[in-house]
């Protein structure tokens, strides 16, 4: 039943919410403005904000200087790549240690989050060697193993908060209903599992998306995605924030649009264990 | 004869396939996205069309990450760059571990004594050429003519500190949102420190002694940075601890700079009216001095945007066509002639500057070569290391970037100017002892 709000409190919480909202998605929407002016328009004082006039020719520039699709590609492949591996190994690692954890299990799991804990930079020239030897260097499949590495500890995390979240009492019932244990996964265990994984899915797919320091030092350019897309657009000397602003819009174009029509997912993925 | 007839096709075939396949050189180049080099990637059909069997593939980065990615590559032999972009700072340093491979096979037409000599001499090694400069620059006083001659000012041949400190004051006009001066504050080895290295060298100052031994506890640091301090905090802009050379172009592009020392590209920056409102009202004069007199024609830093070839590169021939293609007098015409004469790349080769169609365009040419000219890196007795506005040498990095967060902590106001001084000066002391400069 749902509780009695004052009007006066629910306009209130409405205008917090939007106005947070706003806050929060201002700097997505400065970058969208300024990626339409002409490199004098973005940096003047006082920004204009919508008063200018809108040109094209930064998202020109940018496809004359650069293949665009190229970048698109590579992070789609490196981000579903690295997720759909993480998968292989995350499900049935989390599904252990939700369903049948040992004495060990806590410890494994935060032994496997403090790896998350090292700077990247301060393994980079062991990886580098390991990469020149085994000839990854610039290749998505090297990448790909990377990001997947690095990514585990939270798709495992991720999964087994989820998992813990079915209740044993459901397993009772349906084993007192007679299913065997294929049945037990495929129609009662599967089915609840399913949005857990979706969401760490979506979460893992936007973490490897973005991810700029792996992409950017062992990529050159077969390999390399839009995070060398963008980095390629910020000029030491010159005025660059028009022309990078239009590059970061294309950058994250894809992955806002997969996030919008996912975000019920993503929220759900992001906020469990504070919904019961 | 069917059969011979048969093989001889077949021979044929993979002679092609053979010739196809050396045809298929691609050269990888690092670089920067600054807009001589934007040009050159616009250029790259000319240079495929002249050199069929070659072609070229860039990657471009922003600068830091360009330069831990490129030494990363070069410290462990990666080979994923054919020609890598580096500056003066990098080139001694990286010829010296042999890095490099040296340019000995730029050709007889190439003309390496019209390079200017200063920056012939940062790039080489023993005599040898390791890196060949695509454009360089040097330090400037960029000053707006209009505010100067409302404030009944002239700016002076040499202009001085007293004379610069002076100027600051009458142009500024907060009220109107001027400012008299505009300098570097974001901290970084190559953000403030390159301004500050360089003022302090205007003092009599450099960053170490004969016994590498820091100097920013000297008269001449004392001087420099209460100077700089004085006049950014009563003339300089607002916020000015984050302002580097891109945040000042802004600001000078807007007008609202009396004054600004800074490398002299910005020059061709400020007078191009797409890119600055004050594109007619640009002086420009040496860079100051502090010492007494004026001894030198200044003291000017010294930049160039050079061209190498890593040695683990396995296609260093194709790679020296490329560099003696993009650093050549051709080169220069070639842009001239698609782009105008004012957007040629800057400040390498001597020829340029005798070009009348080039000083014609170009109303900072005879500045920015004067200023290039009076520079020279090279160690002297009472300095050990290659470098003026920098230290080559590997540790600088660091301990720059370090010292030059305590500058600008001086700049905002979080500590005084001797505080800072004594925490660099400990910062490179404990750095430069680390790296067995200072033996104990």
């Amino acid at each position: 039943m749902a509780r009695n709000v004052s009007p006066g409190r629910k306009i209130g919480t409405t205008v917090l919410a939007w106005f947070v909202g706003l806050v929060i998605f201002f700097p997505i929407l400065w970058t969208f403005l300024t990626s339409f002016k002409t490199e004098l328009q973005a940096i003047s004082i006082p920004p204009v904000f919508v008063g200018f006039d809108w040109t094209l020719e930064n998202y020109q520039t940018i496809q004359t200087q650069s293949n665009y699709l190229h970048f698109m590609m590579n992070s789609i492949y490196l981000s579903l790549g690295s997720t759909a591996l993480g998968l292989i190994v995350a499900v049935p690692a989390a599904w252990a240690m939700a369903f049948s954890p040992t004495k060990r299990t806590k410890d494994v799991l935060l032994w496997m989050l403090s790896t998350k804990m090292l700077p990247a930079v301060g393994v980079l020239i062991p990886v580098y060697l390991m990469f020149i030897r085994f000839g990854l260097l610039d290749s998505r499949l090297g990448l790909i193993v990377v990001l997947f590495l690095i990514n585990l500890p939270i798709i495992v995390w991720m999964l087994y908060t989820y998992f813990k979240e079915i209740p044993g009492e459901i397993l009772e019932a349906a084993r007192m209903d007679g299913a065997n244990l294929r049945k037990e996964i495929t129609q009662v265990l599967a089915p609840m599992a399913v949005p857990g994984i979706a969401s760490t899915v979506l979460l893992n797919v936007i973490l490897s998306w973005n991810e700029a320091f792996w992409t950017l030092n062992l990529t050159t350019s077969n390999a390399a995605p839009l995070t060398a897309f963008i980095a390629s657009f910020s000029s030491p000397q010159g005025n660059f924030y028009a022309k990078l602003s239009a590059a970061s819009m294309l950058a994250i174009a894809p992955i806002l649009i997969v996030g919008w029509f996912s975000q019920k997912q993503l929220v759900r993925g992001l906020t469990f264990g504070a919904v019961k | 004869m069917r059969f011979s007839m048969l093989t001889t096709g077949a021979a044929a075939l993979l002679a092609v396939g053979a010739s196809a396949a050396q045809a298929q050189t691609t050269l990888t180049i690092g670089t920067v996205n600054n807009s001589d080099m934007i040009r050159m990637q616009g250029l790259t059909p000319e240079f495929e069309k002249a050199h069929p069997d070659i072609k070229l593939n860039w990657v471009t980065l922003e600068e830091n990450i360009l330069r831990q990615r490129v030494t990363t590559d070069i410290a462990t032999g990666g080979g994923q760059f054919d020609v890598m972009t580096i500056g003066t700072y990098e080139a001694p340093i990286w010829a010296k571990q042999e890095w490099l491979k040296p340019l000995d096979g730029l050709g007889d037409d190439y003309d390496v004594d019209d390079l200017i000599p200063a920056i012939r001499s940062a790039l080489s090694n023993d005599d040898k050429l390791y890196a060949a400069p695509f454009y360089a620059e040097s330090v400037l006083t960029l000053y707006r003519k209009d505010l100067f001659e409302k404030a009944g000012l002239t700016m002076p041949e040499k202009p001085t500190w007293d004379f610069i400190a002076e100027a600051a004051e009458k142009v500024t006009d907060k009220e109107a949102g001027v400012y008299g001066i505009c300098l570097r504050g974001k901290p970084g080895w190559g953000e403030n420190m390159a301004f500050l290295g360089n003022m302090a060298r205007e003092f009599g100052a450099n960053y170490f002694d004969a016994d590498w031994k820091p100097q920013f506890e000297s008269e001449g640091w004392k001087k420099a940075v209460t100077l700089y301090v004085d006049l950014m905090t009563k003339y300089g802009p607002p916020g000015a601890a984050s302002n580097g050379f891109n945040e000042n172009l802004q600001l000078f592009g807007q007008g609202k700079c009396g004054m600004w020392m800074d490398a002299s590209v910005a020059a061709s920056f400020v007078t191009d009216p797409k890119q600055s409102q004050v594109p007619d009202q640009v002086g420009f004069a040496p860079a100051p001095c502090g010492v007494e007199g004026c001894p030198n024609d200044g003291f000017n830093w010294l930049w160039a945007w050079s061209l190498a070839i890593p040695n683990s590169s396995q296609k260093a021939e194709a790679a020296q066509a490329f560099i003696a293609w993009a650093t050549s007098k051709e080169y220069l015409e070639l842009v001239a002639e698609k782009e105008g004469w004012a957007n040629v790349p800057p400040g390498t080769r001597t020829s340029l500057y005798e070009n009348e169609n080039y000083t014609k365009a170009a109303p900072f040419a005879d500045a920015t070569l004067n200023a290039i000219q009076h520079a020279d890196p090279s160690p002297t007795d009472d300095k050990p290391y290659y470098g003026l506005q920098f230290a080559a040498i590997p540790e600088f990095q660091g301990l720059g970037t370090a010292v030059g967060q305590q500058m600008a902590a001086a700049l905002s106001g979080s500590t005084t100017v001797e505080q800072a001084l004594s925490q660099a000066q400990a910062i490179a002391t404990r750095e430069m002892t680390r790296g067995g400069y200072i033996k104990n």
